[in-house]
Formats: structure tokens, sequence, C-alpha cells
């Protein structure tokens, strides 16, 4: 397990603070800074601070980044332009938007329970900076290295579930109710699909640590175990209330769900909440499945993070600008019947894999990914079978449009 | 162990995103399910009918467009059609091709607009609305050059159209009749045979065949339900009986059946006009003998029509002045939405405005 001190820029900023022999070697440049070793604790604290600081700052305008690229990008996607008034090609669309959530009217309905109706918008927030914590955006650049990062970050995600139950009551509107209820099954349900399709990444790195998981990818998880990435994919999604999936929120029935009474700042939090979970969720698939910072060479590993971090979001841009929305009892269905199993198969069969190959050289480690692709295509179409759109020939009645000359 | 629920009410509209407009419905549900559903309607009620009283015949026309708002080719061509059997007026040829071509692209132009805002009650996020109101935009385009307005057109008059297509209207009408097909095999690649779609629309909100005869229900609703009754071919009104088309019918009459039915009546109404285009010949848009004010002698008639929503027709009394004594319409929209509750009652709360969007009603045309 790496400490704080194995994090490139941690250390660099420490070591212009704080003189040290241990400084003094691994930078000959700058060398050692201006408090001496006896104070050293002030020098790391403030370190930590300032690293805090631009994390927390870097997620925010990451926020305001990807409402611009998803708004441009579904402009695409819908025949349109997208937004282009504010700045060139509209990049100042997001501060726009800030600003007028900011300057917005902020309104408690009469019925709210005033307590749990403001404290719902900071608790959605606030989890998910913490899901920060454990992303290595780089190699050896990383704010913490818990032994338990896995673990840390489906225990955070799903504390998202009780902010939206607390919108959803603390309004006092059926609407929200009804959002806030969906959002507690729906989630709690998708919980466990997320949980086992990680017990794959986990069996095969040996370690609940973020960066052990993605030093172990040599071939990265995605392609290695595809059953287990599509099923923490749909899951990913499901949790991020995104469509296919955003039943609590669905415009054209529930007007906005759990956020119906919210306005103005508040709604702005759960606005950045909902954003930053996605940036969230995409690096974390990023580091579980499609090899973190890893890369070829010819450029730095931070470059490599970002551009599969980026492409993960086009991803769920992608989707919500695609599907419709599933019905709650079929969501339930598929969390139940489909996602349920198929996690169960990719564990039992890696299990079974590793059992035959405990310690793995490539050549096997590309058979290992083959047998996991026909276990994949096998049990999808299985579940196709069973899970998909009921032919109606079995009522006696063929479908199908006569035109009648 | 049992837990003791009780049923919910709640008040959806009149100011809710999938209405379509001011409908309100006071939906009582047990969970997710629905008990009861008791629509209210009356939010959007001008008065047309009345107001109709005051008018000339011809002024008439401006208020049939703000029925139908997404379909007033057809209002106006139902109501002109009474007007011309009530004064007894023979149109010109031109003209009557004219309304025929404009008719169709209304019916095109409504049913994408159904079917856009059908799929988007499915949750697609505006993707296959924005798809649909693209091809839409290229109708109203057409109807701009043809007679200045997108909306509302009021561009028939007793005895014909009131101006002939300028130049660039052929062109144009050519070019979308060779890229509409194209446009329609995008759409049914992306939806028709997609498994969220088919899941969520199939088997949900059945009308039986006899539902629907017993309630009086026509158009595409209808039709999705295996009832051959399509008043072009039945009834023929214009030059209906002059041209070959065929009538798509479902089998089962779900959501699914409804959207298939309004995709394939694109088709052939694209069929329609290219009929119209190859029939189409110079001459008078409309009669010079038409007097400005007409005045038709006392009596009463009632043309009904396909309209994109099913049977549309206006029942005019005429007492021989220059307005109508009575005005009434068979607004389809508002007999189609008499079946509402029968067909959502035991489905889920989604399932609600699915099939609400896939009935297409018009509010402004229930509350007139």
């Amino acid at each position: 397990m790496n400490t704080v001190m194995d994090s490139v820029v941690f250390k660099f900023i420490y070591c212009m603070l704080v003189s040290s022999d241990e400084c003094a070697n691994s930078f000959k440049i700058i060398g050692s800074g201006f408090i001496s070793e006896k104070y050293a604790i002030i020098g790391f604290l403030i370190t930590a601070f300032f690293l805090i600081f631009v994390v927390i700052n870097g997620a925010l305008v990451g926020v305001l980044a990807l409402i611009w690229g998803e708004r441009r990008l579904i402009g695409r996607f819908q025949a349109r332009v997208g937004p282009n008034r504010w700045g060139p090609w509209g990049i100042f669309t997001p501060v726009a938007d800030a600003i007028k959530v900011m300057f917005k009217e902020d309104i408690s309905p009469s019925l709210s329970d005033k307590f749990v109706f403001v404290l719902a918008p900071i608790l959605m927030v606030v989890p998910v900076l913490l899901i920060f914590a454990v992303i290595p955006f780089g190699e050896a650049t990383f704010l913490t290295d818990l032994n338990i990062g896995v673990l840390f970050v489906l225990a955070i995600t799903s504390t998202n579930t009780l902010s939206v139950l607390m919108a959803g009551w603390g309004s006092g509107n059926r609407y929200g109710i009804i959002g806030g209820l969906r959002a507690v099954a729906m989630l709690l349900s998708y919980e466990i699909p997320m949980a086992l399709a990680a017990v794959g990444v986990i069996l095969m790195a040996g370690s609940l640590s973020i960066i052990q998981v993605i030093e172990s990818q040599q071939i990265p998880y995605a392609i290695f175990q595809p059953l287990g990435f599509l099923t923490f994919l749909i899951a990913s999604t499901a949790e991020l209330n995104r469509s296919p999936f955003d039943i609590t929120e669905a415009e054209s029935e529930l007007i906005a769900g759990y956020m119906t009474e919210y306005s103005s700042m508040k709604f702005g939090l759960f606005y950045l909440g909902e954003f930053m979970a996605t940036i969230a969720s995409s690096a974390i698939i990023v580091c579980l499945f499609l090899g973190g910072w890893k890369g070829p060479e010819i450029l730095p590993s931070h470059f490599w993070f970002m551009i599969k971090w980026i492409l993960m979001i086009c991803v769920f841009i992608w989707f919500r600008a695609t599907f419709p929305r599933l019905r709650v009892d079929q969501i339930m269905e598929l969390a139940w019947k489909g996602l349920f199993e198929l996690t169960l198969i990719n564990i039992l069969s890696i299990a079974i894999l590793m059992l035959i190959w405990p310690d793995p050289s490539i050549t096997e480690l590309w058979i290992m990914t083959g047998v996991n692709w026909i276990v994949f295509f096998a049990s999808l179409w299985i579940f196709g079978k069973l899970l998909g759109p009921k032919p109606l020939e079995k009522n006696g009645v063929t479908r199908k449009i006569v035109l009648q000359k | 162990m049992s837990l003791r629920t009780e049923p919910v009410t709640m008040n959806v509209g009149p100011i809710h995103p999938s209405t379509h407009g001011v409908f309100r419905m006071r939906v009582t549900f047990d969970g997710e399910e629905i008990v009861d559903v008791e629509p209210v309607i009356g939010y959007l009620h001008r008065g047309s009918e009345k107001l109709a009283e005051e008018r000339t015949y011809t002024q008439v026309v401006t208020l049939t467009d703000r029925m139908d708002y997404v379909a007033s080719m057809t209002n106006n061509q139902s109501y002109i059609l009474s007007v011309e059997k009530l004064a007894g007026i023979t149109p010109s040829p031109r003209g009557v091709w004219l309304r025929m071509i404009a008719a169709e692209l209304q019916r095109i132009a409504s049913h994408a607009v159904a079917n856009g805002f059908l799929i988007n009650d499915l949750g697609a996020w505006h993707t296959p609305l924005l798809y649909m109101l693209r091809e839409r935009e290229k109708i109203l385009e057409m109807f701009e050059m043809l007679c200045g307005a997108r909306i509302t057109n009021s561009y028939l008059r007793p005895g014909g159209v009131f101006m002939d297509a300028p130049d660039q209207f052929w062109p144009a009408l050519n070019r979308f009749l060779d890229e509409m097909p194209n446009r329609i095999d995008d759409i049914e690649r992306l939806l028709t045979t997609n498994e969220i779609v088919l899941i969520r629309t199939q088997n949900v909100g059945v009308l039986k065949k006899e539902e629907c005869l017993n309630a009086s229900i026509t158009g595409p609703v209808l039709r999705a339900s295996g009832v051959d009754w399509d008043l072009r071919e039945k009834n023929p009104y214009d030059y209906y009986d002059q041209i070959e088309f065929s009538r798509p019918l479902g089998e089962i009459g779900d959501n699914h059946d409804r959207f298939l039915i309004r995709i394939f009546e694109m088709r052939e109404s694209l069929k329609i006009l290219r009929q119209c285009i190859e029939n189409i010949e110079p001459g008078p848009v409309r009669p010079k003998e038409v007097p400005f004010l007409v005045r038709p002698p006392k009596g009463d008639s009632y043309v009904p029509i396909e309209s994109p929503k099913g049977e549309l027709g206006f029942y005019l009394v005429s007492d021989g002045g220059i307005s109508p004594f009575r005005c009434h319409v068979r607004a389809p929209s508002l007999i189609n939405l008499t079946l509402l509750k029968e067909m959502v009652l035991g489905d889920k709360i989604a399932d609600l405005f699915v099939t609400f969007g896939s009935i297409d009603v018009n509010m402004g045309e229930v509350d007139r």
C-alpha cells in the first residue's frame, strides 16, 4: 500500500515547504523548503489543504465543463447546434446558468419539513466529493490510497439514496414522494449488482485498493471480463439516476421527481451533485475496468487517464440522448432477474479460471479472456431470451400491420 | 404479514410536461398502480363554436385553425367542405388538388408530432422528438410558401384555396417526397425494434375492437385495433376516390400498434402526395363566381373528413344570413379521450402518460 508521500504532487509541494533529507534527495532542483523538520506537521497540513482545495475546485470546474459538454454533445445528437451564445462555442453557458441559479428566489414550500428539506441537497454533494479522494489521476498522483478503496466508493455512492429520499419526503409534494420512494427501491437494488460486479475485479486484483487494481490490469478488465464491465456500467448508470433509469426525476411523469419543489441554489446543489457523480463514476469505471492511467508511453499517464475519463463521460451522455426510459417494475426486474445473476455468473467463471491458473502468465490471461467472452455471449443470449420483449405469437396472435387495399 | 396501504390521489396537470396542453387528471393510485383516473377538461375553452356565429363564413376559417393547432389544414378542409355543401359551391379542380396536398402534408406533420411526443413521454429525452420536428419543419416551410403562415394557415376558402402555390413550392415538395422515406426509415431503425420501446409499449393500453366501436372512436386509434374504417375510402370527399392508397391496420390495439399505424400512414400519405402531383392541372384555384360573403340557403350540412386524429366534421346550420346560425364540431380528440380510464386502469403510473400520448389528443380541439 502506498502512503500519501508516494504521491508525486504531494511530495513536490511538501518539499517546497519542509526541509528534510528525503526531499533533498528526491528533488535536486528545488532542494528543500523553509520549515524545519521539527514542525513538519504544519507543512504536511498546508500541503494537504492545498491539494484538497485543488481537487474540490477541479471537480466544480469539471462540472461546469460537463454541463457545457453534455449540452453541446446532446445538441449534436439531436440534430441541432446546442448552446452557442456565451463565449466561443458557448463555453460560458454553464457560468450563465450558475449565475442565474444563484439569483433565483429561494422558496421553501409551507408543507415542507424544513430541516430535512435543507439538509438533502447538501447530503447530495458532500459524499460525491469524497469519492475524488481515492481516485488516482495519474501514476503516483492521488490524494490517498485507501486499502479499502473499492469498498469505500461503493459505500459512499449509496448515501445518495438517503439524500434523494429526504428530498422527496421533506418537500411535502406527492411527485417528490413518489420520486423518493422509486429512488430508494431502485438505488438499493442496483447496489447489489454493482458491488458484485466489482467483486470480479477484486478477485483478479487481490486487493481493494484502487491503485493496486489498476496496477494488476495487464489486460484492461473491460476486455478481460466483459460481463462484469457491462453489469457495472448498467448498475452505475442506474446509481446515477441517468437515462434510461431516470425514473426518480422522470420529466414526463413526475415533472422533476424529488427535485420538484427545489429552487435556487438548493436546486443548483442537486444539479451539481448529479453531474459530479457522473464525473466521479466515470473515473471509477476507468480505474476499475479501463486500466486507469495505463497506456502506451507516447503520452504521460495523466493524459491517458483524462482521455479515458472523457470518453467514459461521453458514453453516459450518449446513453442519455438515445434511450427511452424503462418502467419502474421493469427496472427492478432487470436488477434482480438479470444483472444479479449475470454478476454471479461472472464471479463464478472468474473464480473457476483463477482456480485453474492461480498465477497466470500473459498467454494464460488471454485464454481466460477468451473463455470470459464465450461466457459473456452465452449468458447474454440466454438472458435476452428470458427477459427480452415477449413475442405475442403464443396468444395465437401475430403482430403485423396489414395494409388494406 | 401484510402492510396496510392506502391509495393516494394526485393531481396531474393542467400544467404538466406531458399533458400535451392543459389537460388535467385526478389520478388515484395504489403504490405504482393506477386505481382511478378522472379527466378534467375545459382549461382551453375559448368558445370557438359560439364565436363562429358572429363571423362570416370566410372569417370562421381562422377559428378552425386554432382548434387542432397541429393540424390546421385538415380543420380548414373539414369546415370548407361543410360550407361548400351548405352553399352548393362546386370547387375548382386545382384548388381541390392543392388542398388535398396541404391536407396530406398536414397529416404527415401531425403524425410526426404525435409519434415524437409519444416517444418523449416514454422518456427518450427529446432526441426522436427533434428528429420528427425536423421533418415537420420542412412541411411548415412549405405551408409558409403556400399561404405565408406556418401554424395557423387559413389557406382554404369556399371553392378552393385562396392562392396558387408559388413556383418554389413544387421543387420543395419533390425534394421532401424524395427525402422523407429515408427519414421514416431512420426513425423506424431507431425506435420500432428498440427493445425498451417494445417492452414499454407492447400490450399496454389495449383497446379492443368492440370497445372502440361502442365509444365511436375513430382515426388511427380505431385502425390500430383492427377496424378498417377510413373516411377517405369509405366516404370519399374531395378527389380521394380517384386515388389509390392502402390503409394500415393493427391487430392488438396497444400503444405499439398505434405508434406503428402512424408511421405507416405517413408512408401512405407520401403515396397520395405523389398521385396528387401527377393529377394536378393548371387552372384557377377557386371559381370566380363564389362571392366574398357566402350566403347559403336555409339548411344544415355535415361533411366528416378523416383528420389525422379521426373523424372531424363541422355541423353547420344556416338561416340564410352571412354567418352560421349554429356551428358544432365533432372533435375526434374529445371522443377518443373518453376511453382513457378503461385503457389505463391497472397499469403503472408511467404507462398513463404513454397511453395518453398514444391516443394523440390535442387540447385545443378537445376544449375548442
